[in-house]
């Protein structure tokens, strides 16, 4: 299948799941309350307009942001498991959430994903200083690897550490992940950062191709490798800064999608980018929907059901690469 | 077509307390095969990443023309010089069309392809004779196909100069004709090569000129004929070698013992 077809399905695919994550949920609505658009009498379509809408499409958002994020990684360190998470900008943006939670800052609006977003920058940063301007792969899996561990470390510091139980209960259910209760100032707040990453992401495109044939011969055929280091790293770091501060941790998006996307268009990396974005948003929008219909008596927390997606993946990835080996 | 000069003025170049290259003058000819000679450790592939713009000498530089190879934007770099170097992967599953074209990066306008664009990568596929493969991925192919992709790939740029780290190495007899009659085709429209070679008498066979290195100096160069003799031979890898030539004109060196004295 062409990768124009795959698009053109996924775009079909997303509008469905759309439609679907607008009617599911603790109450179902059937249909009639989109007919009555802007009449507003209606009180069922408050529940759409101010929940059920803003939640949609930041689903949508952030798992497009990180497949997208997910395929560009793995492109750019050539290979199938690298994921935005090993990159330490998912964890640095957790820690500055977990702060502000830790010093009670986060009752005010905007405070816990402005200090997420710091989070994700400062990481950035470090990760930028640390892989320095060779554009070596191995110093830059090896200082993504360090920075992960370093904030990893810090956040159970701060649950040991933290003042009240009442704080170390609101820490662990933040870093698990969900889109429970999102207004329309988060879809806002992480529909600019994501663009503005994607379209950085978007410009490495054909030197991610390149790159396919080792760094050498990428800088003999003209590729800045440090240039590109520079837009992979700020592009992914707007896309998982924007996604866990509005949503906590959201694991294995980044991983699968662009996995299953390979299968279909092929492994030149400029192809994967645009499907794994389509890909991410209808994965992300699924698995949200599937959590708020789920008849359980609290929500399950989408970031736990991305991982219980998540460990059997490895496990058909595991049996599907021992079959490959001689 | 003839290219301008490609010249190594004074190249040194020291990686930790090692000098790997010490103070290398060349000029190497356009339109001409030249082979970069020397044992182990001479420091060939570093001159050879010097002359592709890959590495910074410390002092001396590389030049173009008239200008330092450096001071070239990387794009106009990149359409003059074609690099293939020794270590050849390719990462992902990609078929072999769409990895000649990977040749183009350096000329693109915006998205897409020209109609140059397809007709340079046409052209590369039928000169290594890799056409038939070209919805393959080029991972299931064999050493020796993959290796005349990748050649492939460095020609679909229509670089003025082509250098190549050994590129004979993983490729059986017939192949490595093959790919020494595409060299001399190359150079003879004006392209000039510049190749790494271990094997004396494939140098012998294709070069027109040799540039023989021992530990980062400068041995001999010029003309083949007249640089690879027994005596040069013998001080700069520290073996002797018959010379002779095949009933049908071949010339062929085959190493006969090596000299304990000159072991350094």
């Amino acid at each position: 299948m062409s990768a124009t077809r795959l698009n053109l399905l996924l775009i079909v695919g997303l509008a469905g799941a759309m439609a679907l994550s607008l009617i599911a949920g603790k109450v179902w609505l059937p249909i009639d309350p989109f007919v009555g658009f802007g009449q507003g009498d209606d009180p069922r379509w408050l529940i759409i307009a101010e929940l059920r809408a803003p939640r949609t499409l930041l689903a949508m958002i952030l798992g497009a942001g990180l497949g997208l994020s997910g395929a560009a990684m793995q492109g750019f360190l050539r290979n199938p498991l690298a994921d935005p998470g090993l990159f330490g900008v998912s964890s640095g943006a957790s820690l500055g959430a977990v702060l502000s939670l830790y010093f009670g800052f986060a009752g005010f609006p905007l405070v816990l994903p402005a200090f997420a977003l710091l989070g994700a920058v400062m990481t950035m940063l470090a990760l930028a200083l640390l892989a320095g301007r060779s554009g070596s792969l191995i110093l830059f899996a090896l200082a993504g690897i360090i920075l992960s561990s370093v904030t990893g470390s810090m956040t159970a510091l701060a649950i040991s550490l933290a003042p009240t139980p009442f704080a170390v209960s609101e820490i662990i259910t933040w870093l698990m992940g969900a889109l429970t209760d999102r207004s329309w100032n988060d879809v806002w707040l992480a529909l600019p950062l994501t663009l503005l990453g994607a379209g950085l992401i978007a410009l490495t495109a054909r030197a991610l191709d390149v790159l396919t044939l080792g760094e050498p011969a990428a800088r003999s055929m003209g590729v800045d490798l440090a240039r590109m280091q520079w837009l992979v790293i700020v592009g992914v770091g707007l896309c998982v800064g924007a996604a866990v501060a509005s949503a906590g941790v959201i694991g294995f998006v980044g991983l699968m999608v662009p996995h299953m996307v390979r299968r279909v268009v092929g492994g030149r990396p400029s192809a994967t980018l645009l499907p794994s974005a389509l890909g991410g948003a209808l994965l992300l929008l699924l698995a949200d929907t599937l959590v708020r219909a789920l008849p359980t008596v609290s929500e399950l927390r989408l970031g736990i059901a991305m991982s219980m997606l998540g460990g059997p993946f490895f496990l058909w990835l595991l049996f599907s690469l021992r079959r490959q080996l001689p | 077509m003839i290219a301008p000069r490609l010249t190594a003025e004074a190249i040194s170049l020291q990686i930790g307390d090692a000098l790997i290259l010490d103070a290398i003058s060349h000029a190497f000819s356009p339109g001409k095969i030249t082979a970069l000679l020397g044992p182990n450790g001479a420091g060939k592939s570093s001159l050879l990443a010097c002359l592709a713009g890959l590495r910074n000498a410390d002092t001396g530089q590389a030049m173009l023309g008239d200008a330092p190879l450096l001071a070239l934007d990387r794009r106009a770099r990149a359409r003059a010089i074609g690099f293939l170097p020794q270590v050849a992967d390719v990462h992902w599953d990609i078929d072999v069309e769409t990895l000649v074209g990977l040749g183009r990066f350096a000329h693109a306008q915006g998205w897409g392809m020209s109609a140059g664009d397809r007709h340079a990568i046409a052209d590369a596929m039928l000169r290594t004779d890799v056409t038939r493969f070209a919805g393959r991925v080029v991972n299931t192919l064999s050493g020796g196909e993959r290796a005349r992709v990748l050649l492939a790939r460095v020609l679909a740029g229509q670089p003025q100069w082509l250098l190549a780290d050994e590129p004979l190495a993983s490729l059986d007899p017939a192949h490595q004709l093959d790919v020494l009659a595409l060299l001399r085709e190359t150079a003879d429209a004006g392209t000039g090569v510049i190749l790494v070679v271990h094997d004396l008498g494939q140098a012998l066979r294709i070069a027109d000129e040799v540039v023989l290195l021992r530990a980062g100096h400068r041995v001999a160069a010029g003309a083949c004929a007249e640089v690879l003799t027994v005596a040069t031979i013998a001080r700069a890898y520290g073996v002797t070698v018959e010379m002779g030539t095949t009933p049908d004109g071949t010339r062929f060196i085959v190493p006969a013992t090596r000299l304990a004295a000159l072991v350094a």
